[in-house]
């Protein structure tokens, strides 16, 4: 079999397997499914892998699905690409999986009777959507996948459909992100008008041999397209269903939405452009530049400022995501293959750094019923060894060397030039010092206890679990069951019209509390939390990753390598620390640890910094709210692109 | 060129987008959803339609023998109905569900998730 052939592997095995466990999961023991799930995501990623030692740039394997290759410079054929970008994230998407499954091996214990292979078949199916995403080299096919992923996302966010915030979160989640959708398939459409071609290489060669360049046409196709890209990714103001959809889903898919899916949103920005746009008759460089750079600044700063303001620990982290989306965003409006080589190691260090903090929530939640930094604090005295995984992914976000993350860092300032290093170094300290703020009051008891009592007695957040289950089976009326969970709903006396989720009154997931945290659960914590140090530490994997930036950022290299007819790359120059880099990641690992160590001053009691009230109020939860966002948000797009 | 379905398919957008940001009923909104989906039927199909052309089909004649639209673009619609149907049936579940949980499908009256 050759390495062609292998491709289209990568999305159909976690597809059968996630066929077989639902068409089996009737008979099997819950064990037997979750080790199956394992094999199957495992074994995907080891094929990725295998693939990825011999790829060089973007001279991978093409597999023309079925054979059906263009004739004479046009066909309707599908390809697949694997480049090093598109196999190395498989990669890491298998292996996040992979950890995911790992994590929940403890998970929802009582899961839907009869069915013990659901959780793990939905984790499949994310995986075969998300690998179909990062392979494909059509843009139709890249909507499919897209909104494959995006649909197993809604589900496996409202996964508890019991509790009444996972369902709303879920819904916010697919409305935004259907919305998104649809524009890039209008924009889809234009571009299949102008060339005729669905693939990103062959409606970038068409445009480039259209005389004159492009123009208005071709610069809506890319805007509608780059809109559901960027919901995808979270910009601001696209990124309103991400903090809801994160405050609400189970840990481990918290793990794979804000480890990998949102990053797709980043590279398939990348890739379309790169790929399509980046020729004479796509989108001019400095237009491009300009809307990443714009919407990167923007959502880093929003999301570093959001973070700071939230005590829902989830929700904390999901605006760190948003922050360092905008970073990303920020390091690619450089349009250099350097940006992309920092992006690149930033990204898969920051996806093993921010899994592996969800992770450790994920534990207090299961301890403690709640996620809730007041309600929590001082509590997690006798969690000691996840309090230290906490802090040092804290200090991991902040960019301490030699975590990924820094040397990450470190390559995107040096490509984006001085302005974007402040950004950098800013919102880098702000996202880890509001981890580290978090870590200090819950696991140390840091600074003043929370002022009066805790919004709800403990009881009621260790108790629900029965009664959901009795609403569930019972089949009670809607009503009734509204009234009961009148405890998650209602505000607390204290915030009374102030915009806020709390992160008191969760439900578990664990079927009782857990007395320690579960060996499983450690266990994928720790791995993620070192695959993010093993990004900065380990020089082999470095070349592999310039190879895979300079492939994405190479626009002749990639139509030549999907036309059959593979240049041979430059010698690319792998990424090494530098003083300077080291030098600014201390400072934002030191600015992160001031900010932490002054905060607990800052945010004791129930004070609120007032100016950041609008931003909050902003946030509202309300689908309307959040859809008027989007589209003036593609408006912004319009007026950024001209 | 007839600029017609071109605008009729931005109009259709921009209308489902008005509904969904104004909705005051999440079954409405879905509906709305569904609306946004539909320019993009009108619009893929405008793109492969020939003036004079019959549908893609030979089975009673030669290849060739007369103008027929574009059959890629009625398979990306086809595609799209079917994505469209998935993600319709996962939101009404996920309103029926919100319906059960919170007594209401008012977004209005949906204020958990704040901030």
């Amino acid at each position: 079999m050759t390495a062609e052939r292998i491709l289209p592997l990568l999305v159909a095995v976690p597809l059968l397997g996630a066929a077989l466990l639902v068409g089996a999961g009737r008979w099997l023991p819950r064990y037997t499914a979750d080790v199956f799930g394992l094999f199957v995501s495992g074994g995907t990623g080891a094929l990725a892998v295998a693939q990825l030692v011999g790829v060089r740039g973007a001279t991978g394997p093409v597999e023309w699905v079925a054979g059906w290759r263009p004739e004479g410079g046009s066909g309707v054929g599908i390809v697949l690409v694997g480049d090093g970008a598109g196999l190395g994230l498989a990669a890491l998407i298998s292996a996040l999986v992979t950890a995911a499954l790992v994590y929940s091996r403890r998970f929802f214990d009582e899961p839907p009777p009869g069915q013990a292979g659901a959780f793990p078949a939905l984790l499949l199916l994310f995986q075969a959507g998300m690998c179909g995403f990062v392979l494909t080299g059509d843009l139709f096919n890249a909507f499919v996948f897209f909104e494959l992923m995006g649909v197993i996302a809604y589900a496996l966010t409202g996964y508890r459909v019991e509790e009444a915030r996972a369902v709303q979160g879920a819904l916010t989640f697919g409305f935004v992100n259907s919305l998104g959708g649809y524009a890039t398939l209008l924009g889809i459409g234009l571009l299949y008008a102008r060339t005729g071609e669905l693939g990103f290489a062959q409606i970038g060669a068409a445009l480039d041999a259209a005389a004159g360049g492009g123009d208005a046409l071709v610069t809506t196709g890319f805007a509608l397209v780059a809109t559901g890209l960027l919901v995808k990714a979270a910009a601001v103001p696209f990124h309103f269903w991400l903090p809801d959809a994160h405050s609400v889903a189970p840990t481990p898919v918290c793990m794979l939405l804000s480890g990998v899916m949102v990053e797709l949103g980043v590279y398939g920005i990348a890739r379309l452009y790169w790929a399509t746009f980046a020729g004479p008759g796509g989108v001019p460089a400095a237009d491009a530049h300009r809307v990443l750079l714009v919407q990167g600044v923007l959502t880093a700063v929003l999301g570093a400022v959001m973070c700071w303001q939230q005590r829902h620990l989830k929700r904390l982290l999901a605006f760190s995501t948003i922050a360092h989306t905008g970073l990303f965003l920020t390091a690619l409006s450089a349009l250099t293959p350097e940006a992309a080589t920092g992006v690149g190691v930033y990204l898969v260090a920051h996806a093993g750094v921010k899994a592996a903090l969800f992770g450790c929530v994920g534990v207090l939640l299961d301890r403690f019923g709640s996620v809730d930094e007041r309600e929590l604090h001082g509590r997690g005295r006798e969690l000691r060894f996840v309090g230290v995984l906490f802090a040092v992914g804290g200090l991991a976000l902040a960019g301490l060397p030699p975590f990924g993350t820094a040397l990450g860092k470190a390559l995107c300032e040096e490509a984006a030039g001085p302005g974007a290093t402040v950004l950098f170094v800013a919102v880098s300290a702000v996202t880890g010092a509001a981890v580290l703020r978090t870590a200090a009051g819950v696991f140390l008891g840091a600074g003043e206890p929370p002022a009066g009592p805790p919004h709800f007695p403990r009881a009621a957040a260790r108790g629900p679990r029965t009664e959901h289950r009795s609403a569930a089976t019972g089949g009670r009326g809607a009503g009734e069951s509204g009234t009961s969970d009148e405890h998650d709903t209602a505000p607390g006396p204290e915030q009374e019209g102030e915009p806020e989720t709390t992160g008191s009154g969760e439900e578990p997931e664990t079927a009782g509390p857990v007395t320690r945290a579960p060996d499983s659960m450690l266990v994928a914590t720790t791995a993620l939390l070192a695959g993010g140090l093993a990004v900065g530490c380990v020089p082999a994997l470095w070349p592999h990753l310039a190879h895979a930036a300079d492939g994405l950022s190479d626009h002749s290299a990639y139509i030549a390598a999907v036309f059959g007819s593979p240049e041979t790359p430059p010698a690319s120059t792998a990424p090494n620390w530098k003083v300077s880099g080291v030098l600014l990641d201390l400072l934002a690992t030191l600015l992160a640890l001031v900010l932490a160590r002054t905060a607990p001053r800052i945010t004791a009691g129930t004070r609120r910094a007032a100016w950041a009230r609008p931003l909050r109020r902003l946030h509202s939860g309300h689908v309307g709210d959040y859809v008027a966002c989007t589209v003036a948000g593609m408006a912004l797009l319009g007026l950024l692109l001209r | 060129m007839n600029l017609l379905p071109f605008l009729c398919a931005g109009w259709l957008f921009l209308v489902g987008c008005y509904a969904l940001a104004t909705s005051r009923n999440l079954i409405h909104a879905v509906g709305a959803l569904a609306v946004c989906q539909s320019s993009t039927y009108v619009l893929l199909l405008a793109v492969g339609y020939r003036s004079g052309g019959t549908a893609p089909v030979f089975s009673d004649v030669p290849p060739g023998a007369r103008p027929v639209v574009d059959p890629v673009v009625q398979a990306l619609t086809l595609t799209d109905v079917v994505v469209g149907a998935t993600v319709t049936a996962l939101l009404l579940a996920l309103v029926v569900q919100i319906a059960k949980r919170h007594g209401t499908v008012d977004p209005d009256e949906l204020r958990e998730l704040r901030g």
